[in-house]
């Protein structure tokens, strides 16, 4: 008779080899539960026969056969499985299909809420047309972060604190993009557009991360959301241009003109649902596909580093004078977002306990080449700073620039200690994370008091 | 006597659907009426039934269904479909052709040898 230790022992060592199971890709864990039901069926005859506990679950063990040969079988019969799937809804397990059917619906939901959102502004007198276009630019973020954040609030539970906190910057975001006195098309209401995504992406990460927030791997998270978010939206959007193009084309040819309900209902509106859907996309995959920014990072790394190092060659061989324009600097930022982009990549994707390698010799290159290349722009810019004036633009445009540079150069120290075996590969991950909320603060600073500073033009 | 993998695999789909067009089962009592069928002569290694069940799902032979069984488990149960039968009779010609292909040869054959330990397993499968 099978004493409480043996019962225990036994749930024990199913649990075990059920882990094992389930580490094989092939083997779903509907499969696993089919076995399992085997092998306790099994166990069962086998002690009913005579036999102790152990030795029964040992004897159904070794009939079930090896692992190895087993997921090689399953292997062949599914070989689909070896492609990593995304299962959105599963379909054949009654269990796990309530939670992700229930995220997939509110996700749609707010995807649908963010479209409608779009419109509403109709409804009261401001139609999307050409003579709205700064209303529309400027509260873009507006018609569309809401959601997602909601989508997050709900997801993650969010404490009512955080809440609170959250809607606070909601409102604030909605009062500062429409309280001041725009003028029409000037560079204010274009630097309001810009910066107020990029403060109202720091309530998005908050809401993220949730209670991790304050730790660096909260924050590298939602980094890492960040950069599938930004693939799984481009990706997105090229399937959504091949649908328009052969929207028009099927209407054209019986003569309707489909270009007004493109330009005022298909793009904005699939524009603002698809960011939600495509968040969406991302907390379900997650751990199943392959993050995809790393992997471009690898690709690019090298091109850039030595598009930077032949730039600096170039340029210093030749001696040629840098051309300088008034837009340039918008430019050098761009590149220093890219290489930034770069760097926060390849470390969200590199374990840390590893020793240096190549790849970070490498990085270290593009880092530093970056700096010495907007380090001579900002010299040349420097130079003539004052016959340019300090427009708003100029002004915002160099904030970030510095923003950009302090953080590139402090990643490149850190990056170099490490190379050099005085530092751990976690300070430089905590410094990049850490540096997060300045931009956001950067650029509600320009939303909130760059319009009375620079007269709102 | 062991039968070679080869055979074991060729026979694995018409005897798993002979069982099922019996009556519908689930893994472990199929693997049961195999060893009963076979007076222990045919012994599957218990896992590899299972990719062979899910090939049949997948071809609609046999249909899946998760029911819970007395013991309180989720259990996997499977039935054979019409185009399971169809399938299962077109084997049974098939593996009839071959069998009486083998009597034949078997019959003109005089090396009594095989012929004795067929005798000698025959008890075997009526204790069963």
């Amino acid at each position: 008779m099978p004493t409480p230790r043996h019962e225990v022992s036994l749930e024990e060592q199913i649990d075990q080899w059920r882990s094992y199971l389930r580490r094989r890709q092939a083997i779903y864990s509907v499969d696993v539960a089919e076995l399992e039901d085997h092998l306790r069926e099994q166990v069962a005859g086998l002690v009913d026969a005579g036999l102790a506990t152990d030795e029964a679950f040992l004897v159904a063990v070794k009939r079930m056969g090896n692992l190895d040969a087993l997921s090689r079988e399953f292997a062949r019969e599914h070989s689909d499985r070896l492609w990593k799937q995304l299962v959105l809804v599963p379909s054949d397990s009654g269990e796990l299909r309530a939670p992700g059917r229930t995220d997939a619906i509110v996700a749609f939901c707010l995807a649908v809420a963010a479209a409608v959102a779009l419109k509403v502004p109709t409804l009261f007198g401001i139609p999307f047309k050409d003579a709205n276009a700064g209303f529309y630019t400027r509260n873009a973020s507006l018609f569309v972060l809401p959601m997602l954040i909601g989508y997050f609030a709900w997801k993650r539970k969010l404490a009512p604190r955080t809440l609170r906190w959250l809607a606070v910057a909601l409102v604030a975001a909605a009062v500062f993009a429409n309280v001041y006195p725009f003028a029409p098309r000037g560079s204010i209401e274009v630097l309001t557009a810009l910066h107020l995504p990029i403060a109202l992406w720091l309530a998005v990460g908050i809401a993220y991360a949730a209670d991790r927030w304050s730790q660096v791997a909260g924050r590298m998270d939602f980094i890492r959301f960040s950069g599938e978010l930004f693939i799984y939206y481009a990706l997105i959007a090229f399937g959504g241009g091949v649908f328009t193009a052969f929207l028009m084309m099927l209407f054209k040819i019986i003569g309707i003109n489909a270009e007004p309900f493109v330009q005022s209902w298909l793009i904005p509106c699939g524009a603002a649902g698809a960011v939600v859907v495509a968040s969406w996309l991302v907390e379900a995959k997650q751990s199943v596909i392959e993050n995809m920014a790393p992997v471009l990072t690898r690709l690019f790394t090298p091109l850039f580093a030595a598009l930077l190092v032949a730039f600096l060659a170039t340029l210093l061989f030749t001696g040629r004078g840098i051309n300088i324009e008034r837009d340039m600097l918008m430019a050098f930022d761009g590149l220093l977002m890219v290489v930034l982009g770069l760097l926060l990549y390849s470390i969200s994707a590199r374990d840390p306990r590893l020793p240096p390698g190549t790849f970070d010799v490498m990085q270290v290159v593009l880092v530093v080449s970056a700096l010495l290349a907007d380090a001579v722009a900002l010299w040349a810019i420097g130079a003539r700073i004052s016959e340019f004036g300090f427009s708003p633009n100029r002004v915002a445009v160099l904030g970030m620039n510095v923003i950009l540079l302090v953080n590139l150069a402090w990643s490149a120290v850190l990056y170099l200690r490490f190379l050099r075996g005085r530092g751990s590969f976690t300070s430089l991950e905590k410094w990049q994370t850490d540096y997060l909320p300045v931009y956001g603060a950067w650029a509600a600073m320009v939303v909130i008091l760059f319009p009375p500073l620079f007269r709102y033009i | 006597m062991e039968i070679n993998k080869d055979l074991i695999a060729a026979s694995s789909a018409p005897l798993v659907l002979a069982i099922l067009a019996e009556e519908d089962s689930y893994g472990y009592a199929i693997l049961q009426r195999v060893r009963e069928l076979s007076g222990g002569r045919m012994e599957w290694t218990d896992g590899m039934l299972y990719p062979v069940l899910h090939r049949l799902e997948r071809l609609s032979h046999v249909e899946a269904r998760w029911e819970v069984a007395e013991s309180g488990r989720r259990r996997k149960y499977y039935r054979i479909t019409s185009q399971g039968r169809a399938r299962l009779a077109e084997e049974r010609e098939q593996w009839k052709a071959v069998n009486s292909t083998l009597q034949a040869i078997w019959r003109a054959l005089t090396i009594p040898g095989p012929a004795n330990r067929t005798a000698s397993a025959a008890p075997l499968l009526q204790e069963a």
